[in-house]
């Protein structure tokens, strides 16, 4: 399947996945894996089937065809888990192409919603909680403390107390991916993160997406149209158009394949377009 | 002369036109039975003039207003005012009320740009943001204050009593319902279902089996929280609209389930003669049945139908202020986080690995218990209960209230339920125009506070602490 690299480290395969709609073939026999410590990117046009990928890996859609495994100890079949439970126990994180934020509640409070499986053990199901036990106190101190390091790291520090919805556009999307890393996850995968984004910010989100997959050593999957991304950071790239994978390679093999030039970069052949 | 003023003047003329040909036949001249030879009219067109001249100039008030000469807009509404306040002879009283009613409707027209801008400007500035906060909080301390000393205040006679009893009911179910509406945004129209079942669990049990009351209390809470883990199951994977159709039809299934079996329930007869709750074993009654003793000989004062109410105050109260403080310490745990978070956004919650339908089960049950307390209370207070006191209307004032409060918060629904509760009551004089007084006080609400009447929203956990108040 991949040629350039070395078989049997991945972090998630995906196996002959296909998704149909009625008639119409969403994904077609897409096979492909991200390996952890990698960012892998999925690019393609608008309509190649990125989305649709996502949504059957963290479990939104049943795939028609298919199967997806989270390899770990022990494996994880993605496609017969429910769509909590690949949060929950697989520990696939994701964030959304339209920012889905809780926009009334406080930033603060939007990382902990995302540690709420943590808290909920601590609390006891909530009767420590509800009796006040130092237990949950000290739960509630240490996620507390996780949230204030990701909101350091995303520059929002100040503005912890505020209702999400009222952050500027760019500090929503550094919140939703710091949101999905508070739950802990072994698999990232961020839909556009750099959509809307100014060439500031977006430069910004590179270092971020770097510093997750060094430190945090967690595998990321990316869908991206902005090249910029893509090219820089990525050590994988898929391509898909009209639901099926056309090319797979490094960045470099990405810019210089001719398909992928044909269908998606233009017939001028300048990757940086 | 200002070239926006023809205009307004003719739009103004037009309006009076309308009023003056619609007004005609109403006010204009009505007939009068006189016994024989037909109709004879008696006309009322200095009524109708001055009525179609107060219409012009309301209309030209209005119009100053929206485009902004403020001042001239203001002097026109206060002239109407003193015009309308003014003792000259006018045909009828209800045009003096007219006639200061434009004038007021101008003048609030005038200034609601203003204060709506300068409370905005509050509410956005650090140091109004404070005040807010503060406000709520002392005012909640001082109600609740309020609440205890009440029944030792002069005014406390029994009418009193009796409607402050039947509001702490309502704030009670309203905090209750808060849980499912408000924080976990499940739109609940059959919450009056628990509500009966918490009834009907202490009616039957106290009357047949002799239970008394403070043993009944937990059992009837964990009834009604158990109808609602069984009801809920199959219904929370709908959302929004569809949810609140089939809570609406549960509501429903059960009180027509109370009417129809008769051999539960009594049917639409009703339980009559169910036992009042007891203070350490002491009744509330003038003579205590056999083996029992009264309050007032255990405490050795006279008796007066006044103990009992006063203790149904203090039980309810109890009941309400137990649902307030585990509303307020389960917002701060992560369960209370997952119910705000799943009104906010189900898929992102999902997405997080959160379980929708354990969380929405969580909330949709133990909303049931507190209406199941409530409802065991109701029946305790009433001593009578049939179907009757459970049908849908009852529901939606209880919704009303968490809606008009404003979602979520506590002291709202407070000020709803006073609102809402009270003022029907209050306004009894009023006859047929309470239910009017009713639907004004609804509509405005809506209309100025489109997010009910407490829109702030205290956030569960902060990471700086607050600065002193002002």
């Amino acid at each position: 399947m991949t040629p350039s690299r070395e078989e049997g480290a991945a972090l998630i395969e995906v196996e002959h996945l296909t998704m149909r709609f009625g008639g119409l073939v969403a994904v077609d026999d897409v096979s492909f894996s991200a390996r952890p410590r990698e960012i892998t990117a999925i690019i393609g046009p608008n309509g190649a089937g990125k989305t649709t990928v996502f949504n059957c890996i963290t479990g939104f859609y049943k795939p028609t065809i298919g199967r997806l495994t989270l390899h770990g100890e022990p494996d994880y079949l993605l496609e017969r888990m429910l769509g909590h439970e690949i949060g929950q126990k697989a520990r696939v994180a994701r964030t959304f192409q339209n920012i889905r934020l809780f926009p009334g509640m406080t930033v603060l409070e939007n990382l902990l919603v995302a540690q709420h499986n943590k808290l909920m053990r601590a609390s006891g199901m909530s009767v420590f909680g509800l009796l006040g036990l130092a237990r949950y106190r000290i739960a509630e101190a240490a996620a507390i403390d996780k949230a204030r390091v990701w909101l350091e790291r995303i520059r929002l520090l100040a503005d912890a107390d505020r209702p999400a919805g009222e952050l500027p556009y760019g500090a929503q999307r550094r919140l939703e991916i710091a949101r999905a890393m508070c739950t802990d996850p072994r698999l990232l995968c961020l839909d556009e993160p750099a959509a809307g984004l100014n060439p500031r910010e977006s430069a910004e989100l590179n270092d971020l997406l770097v510093s997750i997959r060094d430190l945090d050593g967690v595998g990321v999957l990316l869908i991206e149209h902005d090249m910029s991304v893509v090219m820089t950071i990525s050590n994988h790239v898929v391509v898909l158009d009209y639901g099926r994978k056309i090319a797979e390679g490094n960045p470099q093999e990405i810019r210089n394949d001719p398909a992928v030039i044909r269908a998606y970069l233009g017939t001028e052949g300048d990757a940086d377009a | 002369m200002d070239a926006r003023l023809p205009p307004m003047i003719k739009d103004s003329a037009l309006t009076a036109l309308v009023a003056a040909a619609l007004g005609v036949f109403i006010v204009g001249f009505k007939t009068i039975d006189v016994g024989t030879g037909g109709p004879v009219f008696d006309y009322q067109l200095v009524d109708l003039a001055i009525a179609v001249v107060t219409i012009f100039f309301g209309r030209l008030g209005l119009q100053l207003a929206s485009v902004g000469l403020k001042w001239p807009a203001f002097v026109l509404g206060i002239a109407l005012g003193a015009v309308g306040a003014a003792p000259l002879k006018l045909p009828s009283t209800f045009l003096h009320w007219f006639i200061v009613l434009a004038g007021i409707v101008i003048i609030l027209r005038t200034i609601w740009p203003w204060a709506n801008e300068a409370m905005a400007k509050a509410r956005h500035s650090p140091r109004g943001a404070n005040y807010g906060r503060n406000f709520v909080k002392f005012f909640g301390a001082g109600l609740l204050v309020a609440a205890v000393l009440m029944p030792f205040m002069p005014f406390a006679d029994q009418k009193t009593m009796d409607l402050a009893v039947l509001i702490l009911t309502y704030v009670m179910l309203g905090w209750g319902l808060n849980i499912v509406v408000g924080l976990a945004g499940l739109l609940d129209l059959g919450y009056v279902a628990f509500y009966a079942v918490g009834a009907y669990a202490y009616a039957l049990l106290s009357t047949q089996h002799g239970l008394g009351f403070w043993t009944v209390l937990p059992l009837a809470g964990m009834m009604a929280a158990a109808f609602g883990l069984v009801l809920g199951f199959p219904v929370l994977r709908l959302r929004g609209d569809y949810l609140a159709i089939v809570t609406l039809g549960f509501g429903e299934i059960i009180r027509l389930v109370l009417l129809n079996w008769v051999d539960l329930s009594n049917g639409p007869a009703g339980i009559g003669g169910i036992p009042g709750p007891t203070l350490f074993g002491a009744v509330f009654a003038e003579t205590a049945p056999a083996g029992k003793t009264t309050f007032a000989e255990m405490a050795g004062i006279p008796f007066s139908a006044n103990q009992r109410l006063i203790y149904l105050y203090y039980i309810i109260l109890l009941l309400a202020l137990v649902t307030n403080l585990f509303t307020q310490r389960v917002r701060r745990l992560p369960v209370g986080r997952a119910w705000e978070a799943l009104r906010e956004d189900e898929t992102a919650c999902k997405a997080l690995g959160i379980n929708p339908t354990n969380t929405k089960l969580t909330a949709f049950t133990v909303g049931a218990m507190f209406a199941g307390f409530a409802g065991s209370f109701f029946a305790a207070k009433q001593r009578f209960i049939s179907p009757e006191s459970f049908t849908f209307i009852e529901s939606a004032i209880i919704l009303a209230i968490v809606v008009l409060g404003g979602m979520g918060s506590q002291i709202g629904v407070v000020l709803a339920a006073v609102l809402l509760i009270g003022l029907p009551e209050w306004f009894r004089d009023l006859g047929a125009y309470r239910m009017v007084v009713f639907g004004l006080a609804m509509v405005l609400i809506m209309a100025f506070r489109p997010r009910g009447l407490i829109a702030h929203r205290e956030p569960s956990v902060r990471l700086h602490p607050v600065r002193a108040g002002p």
